[in-house]
């Protein structure tokens, strides 16, 4: 028998599994940490029994110091779940942490029996365990994280949707009047947006409408002609409309060419030239 | 803490690149990416392993999935023992061809990706390693 | 050696409906190009669609697929639209440097048919009518 100290560690989790198991939910139960009303015992011992067994099966498959290998991975997947649910349920962080740095007591009074008399041996495997029983703490911790960026992500993402909607004009025609700054992103998500509208209303004509935009940089401007560019692959056209004097100025100073895009002072000219290509016409209603 | 997991596959002919859409497909679905970057991502792979295939008589490919901390992307690397380019600098250029059509399209895929490096000399086969975040 | 996969060529009237459902191997895109051609020819198509509305991904290559089969049915007296495209296809073809100049793009099949009726010779609308209805 080989005497490593993840081999050591490995067998004395699977000789004494029932007893960690005990001793480890007993500290979580009277922990100061316990949260009774977030989660019933039930699910607290089901919990750390799948983990005490995925654990066990990972050290004995393989390397304790490679959690980020292949052997590791159903222990991390576990974590990864076991990190959304408890965040879900109102878990801080820190609590998900415990529910793994808590099993280090239990694993120390065996380790202390096993390796009593020898100083140097325990040490070792203690730092083993340790070390091992810490990233795992810290796993859960970096799926809070990136749970958390994904939920900030997708908020960003949807009030800048909202911030600039596309509107209908009628059969056929979309617009979208875009208000302030543009940055980059932002442009980006507007005009992606733009071409999914175009798609869903079946409209063969947009128009993007930059009077309410003070300035349009470099990178703006290309993002709208390759926009325009984009519509015009799909099938439809795009006029753009509000060209303020000083953005016309820039435009040609960054040498864009616009030939190809059809452009108009004002958003009712966009609106006129709109109509026209749609055979349509505003007249008077007919008077009773 | 990284997690790093990869991928390889040999490129020897011209089904192989479908090939290697599916994988950088899948990676990118796997890593959370946009609708639009994983079409990026997944066509500039398309014209990578192409030229591998077309211009540097077959190769290897390699995806490795970079998933550290707020980081998530994916490193493609396409490797041939191919007559090399001679003039990067040109073959990077838009419209440049050493046949007939639209060329090489390096130039096009180096701009649907955010990392971009690529070493080569005639008669000294190609390197080009192409990274793509989230 | 299997017999190469053909993508089904739909004959509705005069025209000629193709449905691209499948990631293409180059060889299926090859095969395409040239049954395509045949049945122009064997049918009297005056018109082409091509309903690219499955497709994630278009690159280089059936980007050149797509000008190749415009320009050879223009030969033909015959006229291609492609129907469908993706926005992230679009914008990804755009960002390549692709823009097709010679492939006229309608957003859905009603819209490319009625463009091919009308017979407009630029993309968009045709120059004495509006917007397809």
């Amino acid at each position: 028998m080989s005497t490593t100290p993840t081999s050591r560690l490995t067998d004395i989790v699977s000789r004494h599994q029932e007893e960690l198991l005990n001793e480890w939910v007993e500290a979580q139960r009277t922990a100061a940490a316990r949260r009774m009303d977030l989660i019933t015992d039930v699910d607290l011992v089901r919990e750390s029994r799948e983990l005490l067994g995925l654990l066990q099966r990972a050290l004995a498959d393989g390397d304790g110091s490679d959690i980020d290998g292949p052997r590791w991975e159903p222990v991390r997947d576990f974590l990864s779940g076991l990190s959304r649910s408890r965040a879900a349920s109102g878990f801080s962080p820190s609590e998900t942490a415990m529910f793994v740095f808590s099993l280090k007591q239990p694993l120390l009074a065996r380790l202390s029996n096993e390796f009593g008399d020898d100083a140097q041996a325990l040490s070792q495997i203690v730092w083993e365990m340790t070390a091992l029983l810490d990233r795992l703490g810290l796993l859960t911790t970096e799926e809070y994280q990136k749970g958390r960026e994904s939920v900030i992500a997708r908020q960003q993402r949807e009030l800048i949707e909202l911030s600039t909607p596309v509107v209908k004009l009628w059969d056929g025609v979309v617009a979208v009047p875009l208000i302030g700054t543009l940055d980059s992103e932002r442009t980006q998500i507007v005009m992606e947006s733009l071409l999914e509208r175009i798609v869903e209303t079946n409209s063969t004509m947009a128009i993007i409408d930059i009077t309410g935009v003070p300035t349009v940089d470099t990178l703006v401007a290309q993002h709208l002609l390759k926009t325009v560019a984009a519509a015009r692959l799909m099938g439809a056209d795009c006029v753009i409309s509000g060209i303020r004097p000083q953005i016309a100025q820039t435009i040609v100073h960054l040498g864009l060419t616009l030939s190809e895009v059809t452009t108009k002072a004002t958003m009712a000219d966009a609106i006129a030239h709109a109509l026209d290509a749609s055979g349509l016409r505003i007249a008077p209603a007919i008077g009773d | 803490m990284a997690d790093l997991r990869a991928d390889e596959l040999e490129i020897g002919e011209s089904d192989d690149v479908v090939r290697v859409r599916q994988l950088v497909r899948d990676a990118a679905v796997e890593l959370g990416f946009s609708i639009v970057d994983q079409t990026k991502v997944v066509t500039a792979a398309s014209e990578l392993a192409r030229n591998t295939y077309t211009y540097g008589g077959g190769g290897h490919f390699r995806i490795e999935l970079l998933n550290s901390g707020s980081r998530h992307g994916m490193r493609l690397t396409f490797e041939d023992d191919g007559p090399g380019i001679p003039d990067i600098e040109q073959a990077l250029r838009d419209g440049y061809t050493t046949g007939s059509g639209l060329g090489m399209g390096l130039g096009g895929a180096r701009r649907l990706v955010n990392e971009f490096h690529i070493e080569s000399k005639a008669g000294g086969g190609t390197r080009i390693v192409a990274t793509r975040w989230r | 050696m299997p017999e190469t996969e053909r993508i089904p060529i739909l004959k509705m009237g005069d025209l000629l409906l193709v449905t691209i459902q499948v990631d293409m191997h180059d060889r299926i895109a090859m095969r395409l190009q040239d049954d395509l051609t045949e049945r122009i020819v064997s049918d009297h198509a005056r018109g082409v669609l091509i309903d690219i509305s499955s497709l994630e991904i278009v690159d280089s290559f059936i980007g050149r697929m797509l000008a190749n089969i415009a320009a050879m049915s223009r030969v033909l007296d015959a006229q291609t639209v492609v129907v469908g495209m993706r926005p992230a296809v679009a914008i990804t073809l755009v960002e390549l440097g692709l823009s097709l100049p010679d492939v006229r793009t309608a957003l859905n099949v009603e819209q490319g048919m009625q463009l091919l009726a009308q017979g407009g010779k630029t993309n968009g609308w045709p120059r004495d009518g509006g917007p397809p209805r």
